[in-house]
């Protein structure tokens, strides 16, 4: 039943995988990023408590949440490297680590900016807050261990290990609002039922959450392509392709 | 879904474009969120771009220098 899976195993097809996603997710990424940005800045009505300031919501909460997306995704790339000894889910997990750390970066800063004027501070020692820095960390741990090592197996196993422990720090981020007494708010989305926020503000938020999501997956695939190249470059698919393009 | 919003609730909230810019005197704040908020998604975009096109670039140059020692040795042993 999986059996169609197989082929993608191999480096050649991977790369032309690659290739024919990347297109679809790139205007995908466009079209819901400028709807969703021009909506959420410009059509979406004013917070009655946090005025227009709330606005930085439609960039902040689909970065946090996929920070962390994209590391339950480099997890599970993580495991099948680990357990299937696939060389490309090992390619994939240092493929999408730096799109994953960019998302905690613009995490991190957007609720500093955030912060200053609804807490007045820019940073606090908060439990949410210091967990999404430690997932920063995490990240960079990753990457930096993969590029410790000269043997590229070893540094694939190294850092593979690291994504799957570092996973430990996901339930904590989530949860950290109802654990430990806190500034930030809590959920907002994820208890839909009891409607948090109104539809006029969830639809661009959720359409900011997706084109966030898609532009992990643009991001990964064009850095997928270069893991492959690099890996391969000595074999003769990769010595056509350039010769050809 | 649709139905839901009312007129107002799906207009323009700013009556002019400096309006826009003060974002009710959060300006500074939310500008400096979707400014850095851009700034990061391009750099990691155009940083991922440019490495594979100095990946092919070095490939590229490999199989010229191979082809020129190639040749070289073609001619000496003539």
């Amino acid at each position: 039943m999986w059996k169609w899976l197989h082929p993608y195993a191999k480096a050649e097809r991977a790369y032309q995988l690659c290739n024919t996603l990347l297109p679809y997710f790139t205007v995908f990424t466009v079209v819901c990023l400028v709807v969703g940005w021009v909506w959420g800045l410009a059509y979406a009505p004013a917070d009655y408590q946090q005025k227009d300031s709330y606005r930085i919501i439609f960039i902040h909460v689909p970065s946090a949440i996929l920070s962390m997306g994209a590391y339950s995704s480099m997890a599970i790339a993580a495991i099948v490297a680990l357990v299937w000894q696939l060389r490309n889910a090992e390619l994939a997990v240092v493929a999408i680590a730096p799109v994953g750390a960019a998302m905690t970066v613009i995490a991190l800063v957007t609720g500093a900016a955030w912060g200053k004027p609804m807490w007045g501070a820019w940073w606090v020692w908060d439990a949410r807050l210091t967990s999404e820095l430690i997932l920063l960390f995490l990240y960079l741990g990753v990457l930096s261990l993969y590029h410790a090592f000269e043997d590229k197996k070893s540094a694939g196993k190294a850092a593979c290990i690291l994504a799957i422990v570092g996973v430990i720090n996901l339930p904590i981020i989530h949860f950290s609002v109802e654990w430990w007494n806190t500034l930030h708010q809590g959920a907002t989305i994820t208890k839909f039922d009891t409607s948090a926020i109104d539809p006029s503000m969830l639809w661009p938020l959720l359409i900011n959450i997706v084109a966030f999501a898609g532009f992990v997956g643009v991001v990964t695939l064009i850095r997928l392509k270069n893991e492959i190249l690099q890996r391969e470059k000595h074999r003769p698919w990769v010595r056509d392709l350039v010769s050809r393009g | 879904m649709g139905a839901r919003f009312s007129e107002s609730r799906l207009s323009m909230q700013f009556e002019s474009f400096s309006d826009f810019l003060a974002m009710g005197g959060y300006g500074f704040y939310v500008w400096l969120s979707f400014g850095s908020c851009a700034f990061v998604l391009l750099s990691v975009l155009l940083s991922s771009l440019h490495d594979g096109k100095t990946l092919k670039q070095q490939v590229k140059l490999q199989i010229e220098r191979e082809a020129r020692i190639k040749k070289a040795q073609q001619e000496q042993a003539v």
